[in-house]
């Protein structure tokens, strides 16, 4: 199931976060991302027990158009990855936003969540004509 | 009609458009120090016939003699068929093409060749070709660092080719991989496997394995594979294509299999031409196929379902990925490519390994008979491929001078490689080589050294009475 807009995160390179009941977080790209670049054909996703910078490329999503890095949206350690995506990366386009996640990560600082952009924020970013 | 599409009218307006005032301006940030300057030594122009002229003396510079020497580059037949096909107009260009799907006769040559390479190496894909096989075990050590993620060290026997081992050091150096050499059996000629125990693997992304080695030895790939497997490498095979008719593949080495095996193509069709050019080779495990440089030709179906070639996972590819591609190689040696193809098909696998077998019983008769000569030994007890190393009583480097003036050349010469190995040549006895070239290079051999023996020069003379 999708999460909802609203109960999201997200970062001006179009990754989305959210926060997940064991104290990690869900880290995938939105559905608006994921319509530009197309049909994904290969995920090329980060290690379990891999330490992300925030603003650093951590994986590479690969459309039929173009193969483009994502960034880790905050800092913290990988704990898990969505293995589904190797075999059916068009998981990504049908889902973004809910069984197409990437990654899931301990953050290294919970806080750093709120320095990133809310629902409305994100909107106004791809869509700023819309307001 | 020149090939050069602008005017010099649309020259000025677009480099007043760029806000330069002439072509040398966009050059400008590539410091002095580091430019050649005007080639002098090229003429502006040549007739046809000065220009046929020029290159008859340069080939003949070459001389012609009977060749006993491999080291990389090996002397086979090439059936006339292969550079008549080659040359046609149809197949004459070095590049892959640009519009690469109008050209599906070359995109279908192209996947041919993979897939032979993919069958002579016992791997899953192989891609349409690399410069050359040292280049090509670069450009292998930089997709296994990649590959491997954690690893940024390689292991690299000596008993590699010591020019693929520069070219490898000069590749990654930069790129924050190092390169540890691993010793060989003085005794065998090949890794020893003891050597490897007292390794601390951590760290290390592959293991190079040549087979046949430089000293043509073959090496215990199956143990060596293994190995690198259970201590978490991957495997870098580099192998003689010629032999691989023979040998077991790479994809069959230990329990998985290597890896990655890259190697020198040109002993499939293309001449030894002074050093070149030539082309290298590459296959690996279908898991790995992204990280694979250069390019790679698929079949697929068209919208109406008919079969068709095409450009495959050009995502890896410097013209979509930019800084971040897996190589810098585009252009590759389509030409060589086309000769290999048509090499291998023109054989087959019965041709190939009867080119193998032959090779390694001439140079067994070779070793045999020279080393019945009192003062030449065979150096190495490891089993070999068409390549050996013989020990002369003599200087070795002198020997060969003397066989050259006899119209041979007798090996490569291993002290300025291999100091350690003291006066030792390294020689290599192809198909092409004859009983009577074989009786002829044995007898001189005998005759050179035995002279040495029994009438040292008279400058040792003096120096000895001294």
């Amino acid at each position: 199931m999708s999460h909802a807009n609203n109960d999201l995160r997200y970062t001006q390179s179009h990754e989305w976060v959210i926060q997940i009941s064991d104290g990690a977080v869900e880290v995938g790209i939105t559905d608006y991302a994921q319509d530009l670049l197309g049909d994904m054909v290969y995920i090329d996703l980060p290690e379990v027990g891999d330490n992300l910078t925030a603003g650093k490329e951590c994986a590479v999503v690969e459309s039929v158009k173009a193969a483009s890095d994502i960034f880790a949206p905050i800092s913290g350690e990988v704990s898990e990855i969505n293995e589904v995506l190797s075999d059916t990366p068009e998981i990504l386009n049908q889902d973004a936003q809910g069984g197409g996640w990437l990654f899931r990560m301990i953050p290294s600082d919970a806080a750093d969540l709120n320095g990133l952009l809310d629902a409305d924020a994100y909107q106004a970013l791809v869509e700023p004509d819309a307001g | 009609m020149p090939f050069i599409p602008h005017t010099e009218a649309d020259i000025q307006s677009m480099l007043a458009k760029v806000g330069v005032s002439c072509i040398e301006d966009l050059f400008d940030e590539i410091p002095g120090e580091l430019r050649c300057g005007g080639l002098d030594k090229v003429a502006d122009s040549l007739s046809e016939m000065e220009i046929n002229r020029l290159m008859l003396e340069r080939a003949e510079q070459d001389g012609r003699f009977v060749n006993f020497i491999g080291a990389g580059a090996y002397e086979h037949h090439i059936p006339a068929a292969v550079w008549e096909l080659t040359t046609r107009g149809e197949f004459y260009s070095a590049y892959t093409p640009y519009q690469a799907e109008a050209s599906q006769g070359t995109l279908q040559l192209i996947y041919e060749f993979q897939t032979m390479i993919t069958g002579l190496t016992g791997l899953d894909a192989a891609n349409a070709s690399l410069y050359d096989g040292a280049s090509g075990l670069a450009e292998a050590v930089l997709m296994a660092v990649r590959a491997h993620k954690k690893g940024q060290c390689i292991l690299m026997p000596t008993t590699v080719h010591p020019v693929y081992r520069q070219v490898v050091e000069s590749v990654v150096t930069h790129q924050d991989i190092a390169v540890e050499e691993m010793g060989f059996d003085q005794g065998t000629g090949v890794t020893g496997m003891e050597a490897l125990e007292k390794l601390d693997p951590t760290g290390v992304a592959a293991l190079v394995i040549p087979q046949p080695n430089f000293f043509g030895g073959l090496e215990d790939v199956d143990g060596l594979t293994d190995w690198a497997h259970a201590n978490g490498m991957l495997v870098i095979a580099l192998v003689n294509p010629i032999s691989l008719a023979l040998l077991k593949p790479p994809g069959k080495w230990g329990e998985k299999g290597a890896d990655i095996a890259v190697g020198e193509g040109q002993p499939l069709g293309a001449p030894l031409s002074s050093g070149g050019p030539y082309f290298g080779f590459m296959s690996c495990k279908q898991k790995l196929v992204r990280q694979m440089p250069g390019r790679i030709v698929g079949r697929t179906v068209d919208m109406d379902g008919r079969p068709g070639f095409t450009l495959t996972l050009q995502a890896r590819e410097q013209h979509i990925r930019r800084s971040k591609a897996t190589s810098n190689i585009c252009t590759n040696q389509g030409l060589l490519v086309t000769a290999a193809t048509v090499y291998m098909a023109l054989l087959g696998p019965q041709g190939l390994a009867e080119v193998a077998r032959r090779s390694h019983a001439n140079t067994r008769e070779l070793v045999s008979q020279l080393s019945a000569i009192e003062g030449v030994k065979q150096v190495f007890s490891a089993p070999y491929f068409h390549e050996t190393v013989l020990r002369l009583d003599s200087p070795a480097l002198d020997v060969l001078r003397a066989l050259e003036a006899q119209g041979i050349i007798g090996g490569l010469g291993l002290k300025r490689y291999y100091p350690q190995l003291g006066d030792t040549i390294l020689v290599c006895a192809t198909e092409t080589r004859t009983g009577e070239d074989i009786a002829h290079y044995v007898k001189e051999m005998e005759r050179i050294i035995s002279k040495r023996r029994l009438d040292p020069p008279c400058a040792q003379k003096v120096a000895d009475s001294r």
